[in-house]
């Protein structure tokens, strides 16, 4: 049988696509839910077409600000997380000193234990001090969490840097400074936008943690939790698409950029 | 996803003896770059776990506050009321890794290997859905798999639906609010964390490995078992903790999409930390789930012999 063999010989490629197809269609779902007018208050089952949400995407009390409000979170996590991840990173891998084995572990174990874990005790840390729950114990949670992501996106990209170029930038008279901000930093950069991003992503659509360290700050992913409560509105499903879209569009034309650079700089 | 970055060369440390040495001011340099992100680990991360040990052995109520006993039995009465939560926890966890590694594999070989210039589309493809929240995509599933969909009925159609209730993974007519609706959540959500290190360990072999054995008489299968899987270990292994460890300590899917009979101990530990204000079972809770997920990463890692994926 010819269609059993070609099955047999592209079995991999099929259950490569089948799977594809597992991790897109609850994506697909979000979107055309997105133009639905559900009956209830629970946007599960389709009922109409309509472009109802899309017109008022902040008709739902708490939606926008909570959105703004992980926004911010997000900026400020990855700003903090960048630039102590980087600075770790750097030591690790450039210079030696004392209690590497530990500093190693220190960084790994956070990403080796399960959320729930680091967000319980770090609640158990906050109720024995007195800390008043809220924007800033959620902050903190997220910068310490995405830290070690970005220390092991930085590290990995330096430590695949060629040494070579900072002492020929320094046997050409560059000092310490000029050396990092013009060789070193540049080169680093790839790996520092990854962990970065990476940390962006991690902050702005951390559940579990937040949740425990929230008191009643209410950040997007905890907006969602609570209408899984309460009823979802259509309005959550605009946002999942539009984010969506956007994030898409971007990784697109940032491929297009790239690949015209490359391109250009043939000969 | 970063376990990954298990560098093919050992850290390009500064090579050679240094030409004179080091100042005290140079020296102190790599502490200074340390000192505030390990501090901030230590008060957050570190000092938190010793919080919660201490926690975990106190008494009291909430009224009168609570004290210091070193109450160990509360362990053991955790573990004995919940201990059903903490079996589902790991079944579900292995479940959905198994599951991950056994649907993400071919992706992750699709990608490395058969998707030409398609690969970075696909690529973009496998990590978009991160950019929708995953609670909004795992309240998708609702939809999916909602009583009378039509995922429920095809089910119903081919009788899948009787050897799976046969099986006790779902119930005779429905896949929402059982264990399989968990699982497949949690196999959803989890399973780009799997095919990122697969790929990116696949895509490091060498084609003329696969040319070399081939000349050798090797069947593809052969090449496979002999050749790619082997290579492709790191990225199994990374792969597997990435999914594993946060899938045991999740509760969003056992909530959104299970039932009562199948909460997991993330969501014992949340209520009991949250809604209940039991202190100590709720930390004693986490520190067992921390100590068994700890114990099974390092016991797997030793076993896979992989030590220098940190």
């Amino acid at each position: 049988m010819p269609a059993l063999r070609w099955i047999r010989r592209n079995l991999i490629v099929i259950a490569g696509l089948l799977t594809l197809a597992y991790m897109i269609v609850p994506n697909v779902v979000v979107m055309v839910f997105s133009f639905n007018k559900p009956n209830g208050r629970f946007n599960y089952a389709w009922q109409q077409f309509s472009l109802d949400a899309w017109k008022d995407p902040c008709g739902v009390a708490d939606l926008c600000s909570s959105l703004s409000l992980s926004f911010r979170i997000a900026v400020w996590a990855t700003i903090g997380a960048t630039v102590l991840g980087t600075m770790i990173a750097f030591a690790l891998v450039r210079y030696r000193f004392r209690a590497r084995g530990a500093v190693n572990s220190l960084i790994f174990l956070p990403m080796a234990m399960p959320e729930v874990v680091m967000a319980a005790s770090l609640l158990t840390l906050f109720l024995n001090m007195g800390a008043e729950l809220g924007y800033r114990t959620v902050l903190i949670a997220h910068i310490m969490f995405c830290l070690s992501f970005v220390v092991t996106a930085v590290k990995a990209r330096v430590m695949s840097m060629d040494p070579k170029l900072e002492e020929a930038a320094r046997d050409l008279y560059a000092g310490p400074v000029q050396t990092f901000v013009r060789v070193t930093l540049p080169i680093a950069a790839p790996g520092i936008a990854a962990g970065a991003l990476l940390a962006f992503a991690l902050s702005f659509d951390d559940f579990i943690i937040t949740n425990f360290n929230a008191g009643s700050t209410v950040t997007f992913p905890m907006f969602v939790w609570g209408s899984a409560q309460r009823g979802t509105p259509v309005q959550i499903n605009v946002v999942g698409t539009a984010m969506f879209v956007i994030a898409v569009t971007v990784v697109l034309v940032g491929q297009l950029v790239a690949n015209r650079r490359k391109n250009n700089a043939r000969p | 996803m970063t376990l990954t970055e298990a560098p093919p060369t050992p850290a390009a440390e500064p090579a050679g003896p240094p030409v004179r040495k080091p100042s005290a001011r140079r020296r102190l340099v790599p502490y200074w770059l340390l000192l505030p992100g390990i501090l901030w680990l230590i008060v957050f991360f570190a000092v938190p776990l010793v919080y919660q040990a201490s926690t975990s052995v106190q008494t009291g109520s909430l009224e009168q506050g609570f004290e210091v006993t070193w109450h160990f039995r509360t362990y053991w009465d955790a573990l004995r009321d919940y201990y059903p939560q903490f079996v589902r926890s790991l079944l579900y966890a292995g479940s959905a890794t198994v599951l991950c590694l056994v649907l993400g594999y071919p992706l992750a070989y699709l990608i490395a290997f058969k998707a030409g210039r398609w690969r970075n589309l696909v690529l973009v493809l496998v990590i978009a859905p991160f950019f929708t929240s995953f609670l909004i995509r795992t309240l998708a599933w609702k939809t999916i798999l909602a009583d009378g969909g039509a995922v429920v009925d095809l089910m119903n159609t081919l009788h899948v639906l009787d050897v799976t209730s046969w099986l006790g993974w779902t119930e005779s007519n429905r896949v929402l609010a059982t264990p399989m609706a968990v699982v497949c959540g949690l196999t959803y959500n989890f399973l780009p964390f799997m095919i990122l290190p697969l790929y990116t360990s696949l895509e490091r072999i060498d084609g003329r490995l696969h040319e070399a054995a081939g000349d050798l008489y090797a069947t593809p299968a052969t090449t496979f078992r002999k050749v790619t899987f082997p290579l492709s270990m790191p990225g199994v292994v990374s792969g597997t903790l990435l999914t594993f460890i946060p899938a045991s300590g999740d509760y969003v899917n056992a909530e959104l999409l299970g039932s009562t009979d199948t909460k997991m101990v993330g969501s014992v530990i949340q209520s009991q930390f949250l809604r209940v204000l039991d202190y100590p079972t709720a930390a004693a809770l986490s520190f067992i789930l921390m100590a068994i997920v700890l114990l099974t990463v390092t016991f797997y890692i030793r076993r896979s012999g992989t030590e220098d994926l940190v």
